[in-house]
Formats: C-alpha cells, sequence, structure tokens
C-alpha cells in the first residue's frame, strides 16, 4: 500500500473506530462504505477485507452489501464522473438518445471508464433536476436542457480544460 | 452611500393612525439615528393593509416579517434585535389564521401559484431553511410546545387521526392509526423513522421539502417521538441529495442548540435526538422493511408482513416510519388543528399533495394542491399545457408503480380512490406528462427495465417476471413482436402482482398493464404493422437523404457522430451504421430532404 493510501486508511479506522464505539456498531457499516469511497473514490478489495476485520464483520457480508447498492463503486473510476440522468421527465425528453451520443463520444459503455481515465460514464436513477431534463451530472455538476450537440460541447470542453492543464 | 439593507413599510391607513403609527414612525427614526442606520434602512408608509384589527402594522422586508398591535415601547427592541442582530421579535410577529396564508401573501399573484395550496411548502420559498430564526419566527416548533404543554400523547395522535392524514409515500395508510399502533407497544426502545429516500425517477418532492423548509420535519418527528413514546429518530437519505444533507445536518445541530433535540425538549421531561442515516442507491429502500434492513447495515431486502414495523421493526423495536411530506404536516394540523384539515381535500383524502410536475409540460416544478384537484387542472392551469403546439398523450403519476392515464382520465379528481380506479395510483407524487412524441411501449419497457433492474432478486415472480416482461418488451420495439405478446404480458403481469413479496413487485407490472389497456393499439400497431406512431422505436425508424437535398451541409455540421457524408453543393448521404438515428439531422434541415420512416 502506497503511503497515501495508508494515510487515508487511517482516516478510515479512525471513522469505524467512531462508529464501533456506538449502540449496534454494525448498523453502521453503509456509513464505513460511503467515508471509504470517499477516500478512495472506489471500494477497493483490500479496503473491504480492511472494514471487515475492524468491524468484525465477515468480507462476505460487506461485500454483499457493496454490490447491492448501485452507489458504490468497485472499480476504480476516472478523474471525471459522468451521470446521465435516466429519470421518467429526462427519459420522455430524449435522455436515451445523450447517453447514445455519449457511449459514440466517449467510446465506452455505461459503467465503463475512458482509456485516458479522464472519464467514466454513469446512469443515474433520477437527479431530482426534473425541471430542466434532460439533465447529466458530471462531478458535482448538473448540466440540464441538454441535446446531442450541447452534451459534446460539455465533454470538449473539460478536454479542453484538462488539456489546457497538463501544457 | 450604503446600500438599503432592509425596507420598513408602516401602515399609515386610517386605523392604524388611530393606534398611533405616526408616532411609531417618529420614534423609528430616532431609533434607527441612534444605531446609525438611517442610510442602510428605508421606510415607506403604505395605504391600508386590510389588517386592520392588528394595526397599527409594521412589515419588514427582506423575509416579510409582519409586526402587529406595535407600540411605541416595542421600537427599540425591533430596531436592536432585527434590524441589528437580524433576529426577529417572535412575539410581535403576527399569527396568521392558517399557515399556508404566509406564502400566498407574498408569492400568491402568479398564476402558477394560482391553484395551489402550500401546507407542506408553506415555508419554502418564504424563509431561510439554513437559519432557525426564520423558521421560529414563523410559529415554528409551536406546534412541539404545544404538544408538550398542554396535549398528552393520546390527544397527539388523536388529533393526528381527526385530521384525516394518509401516509405520503404512496400507500396511503392512515397515519394517525399508525402512530397509535406504535404508541401502544410496549418496549424499552422505540424510533421514529423518516423516509427520504426518494427513489421513485422523475419525483423531486421530499428532496424541495428538506431543502426548502427542513426544520417542519424535524419537528414532525420530534412530535411523533413525543406522542409514541420514542427517544431516537432517524431519517433515512438518498445520498444522492448532498444539499438536503448539509441542511438536515444544520438545522439538526441549531436545535440541539436551542434545546429543541436531545435531553429534556424545550425544558420538559421528555427527550429525543435524530440521527441521519444515508441511502446508497436502491430504488427497494423505500419499502419500509427493506429501509429498515439498510438501516441495520445489510443489503435492502424486505421480508413479509406481519409483523409489521410497528410491532417489530428497526433492531426489532416497535418503529413508526412515515414520509418526508407527511411529517411535514404534523406541525400544521397539530397548529391549525385536525378539524380544520379535514375540511381540505375529498371525502377518503384529506389535506393537500405535492406533485413533482415534469415532462411535457410548461411549468415544470413542485406544485402543492388540495386533494380533489382534477389532473386537468394541474397540467393545463398551473402547468401552462403541453408545449410547442403538441397534443396531450397521457398522464403517468405513481412513477415505476403507477400508470399512464390518457386524455379521458384528464377530469379525474386526485385522490387516493379515483386515480386507483381510473388505474394509476397516487404514489409519492410523481407526474409526468407525455405528449405524442413518446412511445407507450417504450414507457413501459423504461419501467420495467427500471424494476427488474431494481427488483432485490429475493423472490422469483419480481426477479424473473420482470425479466421476462422486459424481454419481451424489447423484442415488441425491436420490430420482433409475435402475436400473443401482449395476452403473455397481460398474464405474466397479473401473475407478478398477486404474488411478489413487497409493494415493488406488486406493483410493477402496473405501467405496462396500464399502457395495454389504455394504448392497446400501439402495442397491436409495433406487432403487427412493425410500425411506432411516435417515431421513436429506432428499429422501425430510419432517415435517409432524399432528392430535394442541395448540398447546404447543415445535416453534416450537426450530425453528433460523423454519419453525414456529402461534399458540397451535392446531394449528401446517411450512413446508416453510423446513424444513431438522433434525428438532429431531420430537424436542422430547412429544405424537408430527409426523410423519416
Amino acid at each position: 500500500m502506497t503511503e497515501l493510501a495508508q494515510d487515508k486508511m487511517a482516516v478510515l479506522h479512525e471513522f469505524i473506530a467512531e462508529a464501533a464505539a456506538k449502540e449496534y456498531a454494525e448498523s453502521y457499516l453503509i456509513a464505513v462504505l460511503h467515508k471509504a469511497q470517499e477516500l478512495f473514490g472506489y471500494l477497493p478489495r483490500q479496503v473491504m477485507d480492511e472494514v471487515a476485520e475492524a468491524l468484525q464483520i465477515p468480507t462476505a457480508h460487506i461485500w454483499g452489501v457493496a454490490t447491492f447498492y448501485h452507489y458504490f463503486n468497485l472499480e476504480p473510476i476516472g478523474k471525471h464522473v459522468i451521470s446521465v440522468c435516466m429519470g421518467t421527465a429526462c427519459y420522455v425528453k430524449g435522455a436515451t438518445k445523450i447517453l447514445d451520443v455519449l457511449k459514440k463520444e466517449l467510446g465506452v459503455q455505461i459503467g465503463q471508464t475512458t482509456e485516458d481515465r479522464l472519464f467514466t460514464l454513469q446512469e443515474a436513477r433520477c437527479l431530482g433536476a426534473c425541471g430542466i431534463a434532460p439533465v447529466i451530472m458530471i462531478d458535482d455538476k448538473i448540466y440540464g436542457e441538454l441535446d446531442a450537440k450541447k452534451t459534446v460541447e460539455v465533454i470538449n470542453q473539460i478536454r479542453k480544460a484538462e488539456g489546457d492543464g497538463q501544457k | 452611500m450604503k446600500e438599503t439593507k432592509y425596507k420598513l413599510t408602516l401602515c399609515d391607513g386610517t386605523a392604524c393612525i388611530q393606534n398611533q403609527s405616526k408616532v411609531l414612525h417618529q420614534a423609528l427614526e430616532a431609533e434607527l439615528d441612534k444605531h446609525g442606520l438611517r442610510q442602510s434602512v428605508s421606510i415607506h408608509l403604505s395605504g391600508c393593509l386590510g389588517i386592520c384589527q392588528k394595526g397599527p402594522v409594521l412589515i419588514v422586508n427582506p423575509g416579510y416579517i409582519m409586526y402587529g398591535r406595535v407600540q411605541v415601547e416595542d421600537i427599540p427592541e425591533i430596531v436592536e434585535s432585527h434590524l441589528v442582530r437580524n433576529k426577529a421579535v417572535t412575539r410581535l410577529i403576527i399569527t396568521e389564521d392558517h399557515l399556508y396564508n404566509r406564502f400566498f401573501r407574498i408569492f400568491g399573484d402568479v398564476d402558477f401559484f394560482g391553484k395551489q395550496m402550500r401546507i407542506c411548502l408553506r415555508n419554502c420559498g418564504v424563509i431561510d431553511p439554513e437559519n432557525i430564526d426564520d423558521y421560529l419566527s414563523l410559529r415554528g416548533y409551536e406546534a412541539l410546545a404545544k404538544a408538550l404543554e398542554s396535549m398528552t400523547p393520546e390527544e397527539v395522535i388523536a388529533e393526528v387521526k381527526k385530521s384525516g392524514l394518509r401516509g405520503r409515500g404512496g400507500a396511503g395508510f392512515p397515519t394517525g392509526l399508525k402512530w397509535e399502533f406504535t404508541a401502544k407497544q410496549t418496549a424499552d426502545d422505540k424510533y421514529v423513522i423518516c423516509n427520504a429516500d426518494e427513489g421513485d425517477p422523475g419525483a423531486f418532492m421530499d428532496r424541495s421539502a428538506i431543502e426548502g423548509d427542513p426544520h417542519t420535519v424535524l419537528e414532525g418527528m420530534i412530535i411523533a417521538g413525543y406522542a409514541i413514546g420514542a427517544k431516537k429518530g432517524i431519517i433515512y437519505i438518498r445520498a444522492e441529495y448532498p444539499l438536503a444533507i448539509e441542511r438536515l445536518e444544520k438545522a439538526i445541530a441549531a436545535a440541539r442548540e436551542h434545546g429543541i433535540l436531545g435531553a429534556n425538549v424545550l425544558g420538559s421531561d421528555f427527550s429525543f435526538d435524530i440521527e441521519i442515516r444515508l441511502g446508497a442507491g436502491a430504488f427497494v429502500c423505500g419499502e419500509e422493511t427493506a429501509l429498515i434492513h439498510s438501516i441495520e447495515g445489510h443489503r435492502g431486502m424486505p421480508r413479509p408482513r406481519p409483523p409489521y414495523p410497528s410491532v417489530k421493526g428497526l433492531f426489532g423495536k416497535p418503529t413508526l416510519i412515515n414520509n418526508v411530506e407527511t411529517w411535514a404536516s404534523i406541525p400544521v394540523i397539530l397548529l391549525d388543528g385536525g378539524k380544520w384539515f379535514s375540511t381540505v381535500g375529498t371525502e377518503t383524502s384529506k389535506g393537500t399533495k405535492v406533485f413533482a410536475l415534469a415532462g411535457k409540460v410548461h411549468n415544470t416544478g413542485l406544485v402543492e394542491v388540495p386533494m380533489g384537484t382534477t389532473l386537468r387542472e394541474i397540467i393545463y392551469d398551473i402547468g401552462g399545457g403541453i408545449p410547442n403546439g403538441k397534443t396531450f398523450k397521457a398522464v403517468q403519476t405513481g412513477g415505476p408503480s403507477g400508470g399512464c392515464l390518457p386524455a379521458k382520465y384528464l377530469d379525474t379528481q386526485i385522490d387516493y380512490e379515483s386515480l386507483a380506479k381510473a388505474g394509476s395510483i397516487m404514489g409519492s407524487g410523481g407526474m409526468i406528462v407525455i405528449d405524442e412524441d413518446s412511445c407507450m411501449v417504450g414507457l413501459a419497457k423504461f419501467f420495467i427495465e427500471f424494476t427488474q433492474d431494481e427488483s432485490c432478486g429475493k423472490c422469483t415472480p419480481c426477479r424473473e417476471g420482470t425479466k421476462r416482461m422486459y424481454e419481451i418488451l424489447t423484442r415488441i420495439t425491436e420490430g420482433k413482436g409475435q402475436p400473443g405478446d401482449i395476452e403473455k404480458l397481460e398474464r405474466l403481469g397479473e401473475m407478478i402482482k398477486r404474488s411478489s413479496l413487497c409493494g415493488l413487485g406488486q406493483s410493477a407490472p402496473n405501467p405496462v398493464l396500464s399502457t395495454i389497456k389504455n394504448f392497446r393499439e400501439e402495442y397491436e400497431e409495433h406487432i403487427h404493422s412493425k410500425k411506432c406512431r411516435a417515431g421513436q422505436c429506432a428499429a422501425m425508424l430510419s432517415y435517409t437523404v432524399n432528392v430535394k437535398c442541395v448540398g447546404c451541409g447543415a445535416c453534416k455540421r450537426i450530425c453528433p457522430v460523423g454519419a453525414v457524408e456529402g461534399t458540397r453543393k451535392e446531394k449528401h448521404l446517411i450512413l446508416q451504421d453510423k446513424c444513431i438515428r438522433c434525428g438532429q439531422c431531420y430537424e436542422v434541415c430547412k429544405f424537408d430532404a430527409i426523410t423519416k420512416a
């Protein structure tokens, strides 16, 4: 484990210790996994093993929980996470098209990360921004009232910003 | 010159003058001078505000705080507390007839709000959700104080029962009864849970209600804690709602600071605290037993009921679970009375319901209407109708558990029974308007894709059945439908409804069954004529360039996937294997040179 990862692990252990001191400690498993994902960006197998050890919960159970909930990533994600809202309002207003455009533009399927590790494409259930459908969320920012052209523009803007940053 | 920070309006009508508003004016000016506020506070005199009985009246904006029966002696306090320290003087604020009035006093003259009645959302947009004083100034936590001071737990429950309030999460179980069942249990621990796991795609009522007024949810929960004898509350909220979570955290911290949460609530011998637990993206966790499992740290899978959570819930203890909107109604019921609340709405459904109006409608957003309002009133009067000159095709209520109602049901009144009778459900409040451009088979497929993906997998009818339905719908939309498919869907759907373990499976076939019932001809066209009248099923659709093409290149420029080829001033060509059938070339062409078939 790298030094950076060890630092993160220390933060996680602290969080687990706090939870473990509470009543019904094992009920904080999901909160612990949230914390782990916040720190590592996804849930690496090794981290789940450590959580199992610290909370005295079988890894199999943790694996079961982690795979049950959509929110948890089991693979490393790209620098930017694109969530395409597939809620009903967005669907009615053409979300599938937006998704198709993104798949072609990025050359990935849902749940995959681009080769340059810049983007991960995900589906979201509903981002609750139905008033400005169709929407996508990139990291924490919502882009609304999209069409195919605007979507590609958004992606290119980010690519450009990233490219400029590297120069 | 300094910017004006506050705008005071002093009523200068006859009655208020009689009550010495002129003297107040002078006293105000003097007091402002004393604090050096003359530059940053402006005073305006208004005509009669019509609330003469409470005169003299002084309004402070922003915030629309209305002080009544103001005496000269009160002026220093108002200036010092409100204008200097930004804390409204609660004791002088005019108590409204009903809590929802203030919203309309501020926003009521906008068309969109005309037919609405805001009880749950009464404070949304009116108060600063991150400032507990704002909430307090609008009689916040007064219902809690009233309950603790002058009501027994039984009386609180009786008041909720009298209101006729039914659960706003979707099923519509009478709230008062649920409270009573939980109260009757004897146990060392009991829990109160707020279900804010709003997983229904196309719905954002709970998110907005919490973001706009987090304290009212807390107040409702604390009151319930007192009524049923619980010491702990848990808010189970989606991790996808970061702002709502942040506001709840702030609200809980502020309530603790003010002695509203924690040991000895408001100085009484009742103690209560609230904790937030995050969901992790599982629709089924909206089901109460699944939600409980999730809080306990397990996979969110439901279990058979009984025992109901009111008997055996979280950690095996009696547990009361209500939805965000239900909680937000409680303070109003206690302050304005259950009897008053029961005068709003219809025979069987009392009060108001919040809907997330979205889809093909002019005004999208949150609307709160009295039960009994018709779908037409919501879609046309409040929503402003269908944009772009398109025709209304259906309205979808209740999300993946609900159904699609065609135009003939537009005059259906909104209440639990009428919507069920029409073939849909109230649900948690999603309302999606659909126009002619949407394919109903595609929409049914969309919902079943959602439910089959969200099915927890515990019981076979739901796990396998929804998957088979999805397969059949997929082949229909791909132009490979077979005669008999419709009947198969109906048979499967009925079977899944009857034999699934929880509400998710029992309602999953609804979108399919209701579209078959109301739009059967579209299914038949797909299967027999391989035709999609909405032009949405891509497999039955292709775009080609016809002879009218002048080679302007507009289609080539707009195509997001580079599927159009051709040199300038020559007829272009669409490469069918690259084309994603997004239809942008069709829309951009000024020469009608692209054929959609």
